[in-house]
C-alpha cells in the first residue's frame, strides 16, 4: 500500500455497452482450481492404486479367482483394467465423487470465497453450472484413471493378446482397448446422477465434510436397496441400477441398451437434483 | 432514485433470523462521493446490512437502492460497479495470492482475459503485496490476507467500495496505509462505505457516518452534524472573573474551574455555540485586557457522541 497513490489503471473491464456474459473463463478457472488442489491428486492416486494393487497381487500369488475379471488377468493383462473398474465402481469411485461434488458450494462457503465469488458477481446459476461441469470432468478423469492405469500395469506385468468377449468372439488388442475406454465413459456417465445429488446436498450446508459424507452414504444406500429383491419395484429408478451394466459393451455386436437406459436415468437425476440445487441456491442467504 | 445523489439508500430495511431481528427498519442514506463511516459495536447489524446491500442475503422487509438501482433484483448490473470486503477475507489457501485474484477476476462476467494479468498486478501493487504475489495464501499473515481482500475489491474500477472492518488484523502502519488508500479512492470519485467497531480509527477519515446499535440506526449524517454544533471553549488566564464577564456579553455561560490551575492562572470553561467564532472571543478578551495564556476549542469525538446518544458504552451488545 506504499503505492497507494498509483492511479488505478483502467485497462481491462470491457465497456459497459457490450459485456459478454461468457462462461469460458470461469469454466477454465474452475477446472484449474480442481486440478491445482493436492486433494484432487490424492484422490486420483488412490484410484490409480487399485489396478496396481490388483495386478501386483495376482502377479505375486500367481493365482486367479476372486471378483469378476480378476481370474483372467494372469492370462491377458488387458483384463486388469476391467477388473479394477469393477472393484472401484461400488465404493471407491462414489467416494471420490462424493468428495468433489459435496465440496462444490459448501467448500467455497467454508473457505469464505463463496461471498466474494457472488459479489463479483459470478451469478448463482452460472456458478452451479461450472461446479457441475467440474464434477462431471472429475467423474471422467476418475474412471479413465482406473482404466488407463489398469491397462498400463497389465501391459507391464502380463502377456497381452486378443480378448475373448462375453459373447465368445475374439477381438484384437486395439479393439479391446477402445472398448475399455468406452467402459470408462460408461462409468463416468453412471456417476453424473450422484454428482448432481452431491451438488444439491452441497447447497444445503456450509460444512463440506457433511455434504461429502451424505453423498457417499446415499450411493451406498441406493446399492443396498438395489440388492433387496423385495424392493424390485423401485429398482429401475435407483441411480445405481445400471452401475454394473458396462458388461454389455463387451459383447459383439455391442449392446447399447444399457448404455442408453443408464444415460437417460442419469440425465433424469441431473435434471431433478440440478433443479433442486438451483431452487435452493438462488434464494439462499449467504451468511458464511 | 438515480437523481437522489445517494450511492446507497435503504428504506425500512429489516432482516429477521427466526425470531431474532438483526436489522430493524433501517433508513440508510450514503451520499455519492462520501466516505461513509458505518459504525456500531460488534453484533449491531452492520455486516447483515452490508450482506443485504450486496445481494448476499434477502431483506425480510424494506427496499434497497445501490448506485441508483434496486437491489437485489438488479444485482447483475450493479455489482460489477461495486467492490467489497465483507466479514474478513476469504481465499483458497492452496493458491498463491496472484492465482486467487485471477480466480475472482475470471469469475466476473465481462472481464477480458487478455488484460487480466495487468489488473491483478495493479491490484496487488495498490495494496503493497507484489513481493508476496507468488506465495500461497495459506502462508500469509492476517494482515496480508486483509490487504489481499482489499485488492479483490480493487480489481476493476468501482463506483462504490464497501469495506467491512478493513483494518482488522492490521498493525498501526497497515492501518495508516488503508486510510491513505481510502482517501486516494475517494479522491478519484469513488464512494467508500467503511464499517468499523472502532470509532476513533476511522473518525478522521469520514465525511459522513451512521451509528448502529442492536439493529437500529441511532444517528446518521455529516460528521459535524453528528458531533453536534456545540463545542467546549477552554480558556487559561489569571483574570478569570473579567473573562467570565466578557464571555457573558457574547452569550456564553462560563464557569471558573478552581481545581485546575497553574500558578496564578485559572481555567474558564464554557459551551461554544455554533454561531460564535472562537477568534472573535479571543480578540474581545484581549481588548478587555484579559491575559490569555491558553485557549482550546474541543469538539467531542464520535465516541463521546455515541455515549451521549445511547447513554451506554461502545461495547458488544447481547
Amino acid at each position: 500500500m506504499s503505492n497507494a497513490e498509483v492511479p488505478a489503471a483502467d485497462h481491462g473491464r470491457a465497456s459497459s455497452t457490450a459485456r459478454p456474459r461468457g462462461i469460458g473463463a470461469l469454466l477454465l478457472s474452475e477446472f484449474a482450481l480442481l486440478f491445482r488442489r493436492r486433494r484432487t491428486w490424492a484422490l486420483l492416486s488412490a484410484l490409480a492404486a487399485i489396478p496396481v494393487l490388483l495386478a501386483v497381487a495376482v502377479r505375486l500369488s500367481g493365482e486367479g479367482g476372486g471378483p469378476s475379471f480378476v481370474g483372467e488377468i494372469a492370462g491377458n493383462g488387458l483384463f486388469t483394467g476391467f477388473a479394477a473398474i469393477t472393484v472401484a465402481v461400488p465404493l471407491f469411485l462414489p467416494l471420490t465423487i462424493g468428495v468433489v461434488a459435496g465440496d462444490s458450494t459448501a467448500g467455497e462457503a467454508s473457505l469464505g470465497t463463496l461471498r466474494y465469488l457472488l459479489i463479483t458477481p459470478v451469478g448463482r446459476i452460472r456458478l452451479l453450472l461450472v461446479k457441475f461441469a467440474a464434477a462431471a470432468l472429475f467423474c471422467l478423469t476418475a474412471a479413465l484413471t482406473v482404466m488407463v492405469v489398469g491397462i498400463l500395469i497389465g501391459l507391464a506385468l502380463f502377456p497381452v493378446g486378443p480378448v475373448t468377449l462375453l459373447s465368445g468372439t475374439q477381438v484384437p488388442v486395439i479393439d479391446a482397448i477402445a472398448r475399455a475406454l468406452l467402459i470408462a465413459v460408461y462409468v463416468a456417465v453412471s456417476l453424473l446422477g450422484l454428482s448432481a445429488i452431491g451438488l444439491f446436498i452441497s447447497t444445503l450446508t456450509d460444512v463440506p465434510v457433511g455434504a461429502m459424507a451424505a453423498t457417499v452414504v446415499l450411493s451406498i444406500t441406493s446399492q443396498i436397496l438395489g440388492s433387496l429383491s423385495q424392493l424390485s419395484a423401485i429398482h429401475p429408478y435407483l441411480f445405481t441400477t445400471h452401475w454394473f451394466g458396462f458388461g454389455d459393451l463387451l459383447r459383439d455386436p455391442i449392446s447399447w441398451t444399457s448404455f442408453g437406459e443408464n444415460a437417460l436415468l442419469q440425465f433424469g437425476y441431473v435434471v431433478v437434483f440440478g433443479s433442486l440445487a438451483m431452487g435452493r441456491f438462488v434464494t439462499r442467504d449467504i451468511l458464511s | 432514485m438515480t437523481t437522489s445523489g445517494l450511492a446507497v439508500e435503504t428504506r425500512g430495511l429489516t432482516k429477521r433470523f427466526g425470531r431474532h431481528e438483526a436489522v430493524s427498519s433501517l433508513d440508510l442514506d450514503v451520499p455519492t462521493g462520501s466516505v461513509f463511516g458505518f459504525l456500531g459495536p460488534n453484533g449491531s447489524g452492520k455486516t447483515t446490512t452490508i450482506r443485504m446491500l450486496l445481494a448476499l442475503a434477502a431483506p425480510t422487509a424494506g427496499t434497497i437502492s445501490v448506485l441508483g438501482s434496486e437491489m437485489p433484483s438488479r444485482s447483475a448490473d450493479v455489482l460489477p460497479r461495486v467492490g467489497a470486503l465483507v466479514e474478513g477475507p476469504g481465499f483458497y489457501p492452496f493458491l498463491s495470492g496472484e492465482a486467487n485474484l485471477t480466480r475472482f477476476d475470471a469469475a466476473e462476467p465481462g472481464t477480458s482475459s487478455r488484460t487480466r494479468e495487468g489488473r491483478v498486478a495493479d491490484a496487488l501493487a495498490r495494496v503493497g503485496l507484489p513481493a508476496a504475489a507468488r506465495k500461497k495464501v495459506g502462508s500469509y499473515s492476517l494482515g496480508m490476507k486483509q490487504r489481499l481482500g482489499i485488492a479483490v475489491a480493487l480489481l476493476s474500477p468501482r463506483d462504490l467500495i464497501v469495506l467491512d472492518e478493513p483494518t482488522n488484523g492490521l498493525d498501526p502502519q497497515g492501518t495508516r496505509e488503508v486510510r491513505a488508500l481510502i482517501r486516494g479512492l475517494n479522491a478519484d470519485g469513488t464512494t467508500v462505505l467503511v464499517s468499523s467497531h472502532l470509532l476513533a480509527e476511522i473518525e478522521q477519515l469520514c465525511s459522513h457516518a451512521a451509528i448502529m446499535r442492536t439493529g437500529r440506526l441511532v444517528a446518521q449524517g455529516g460528521l459535524d452534524e453528528l458531533r453536534g454544533t456545540t463545542a467546549a471553549f477552554e480558556l487559561e488566564t489569571p483574570d478569570a472573573e473579567r473573562a467570565v464577564g466578557v464571555l457573558a456579553r457574547h452569550g456564553l455561560a462560563a464557569l471558573v474551574t478552581d481545581d485546575v490551575h497553574v500558578g496564578d492562572g485559572r481555567r474558564v470553561d464554557a459551551a461554544l455555540p455554533g454561531d460564535v467564532l472562537s477568534e472573535d472571543l479571543v480578540s474581545a478578551l484581549v481588548a478587555a485586557d484579559v491575559r490569555v495564556r491558553g485557549v482550546a476549542v474541543r469538539r467531542p469525538s464520535l465516541e463521546e457522541c455515541f455515549v451521549e446518544l445511547t447513554g451506554e458504552g461502545f461495547d458488544v451488545e447481547r
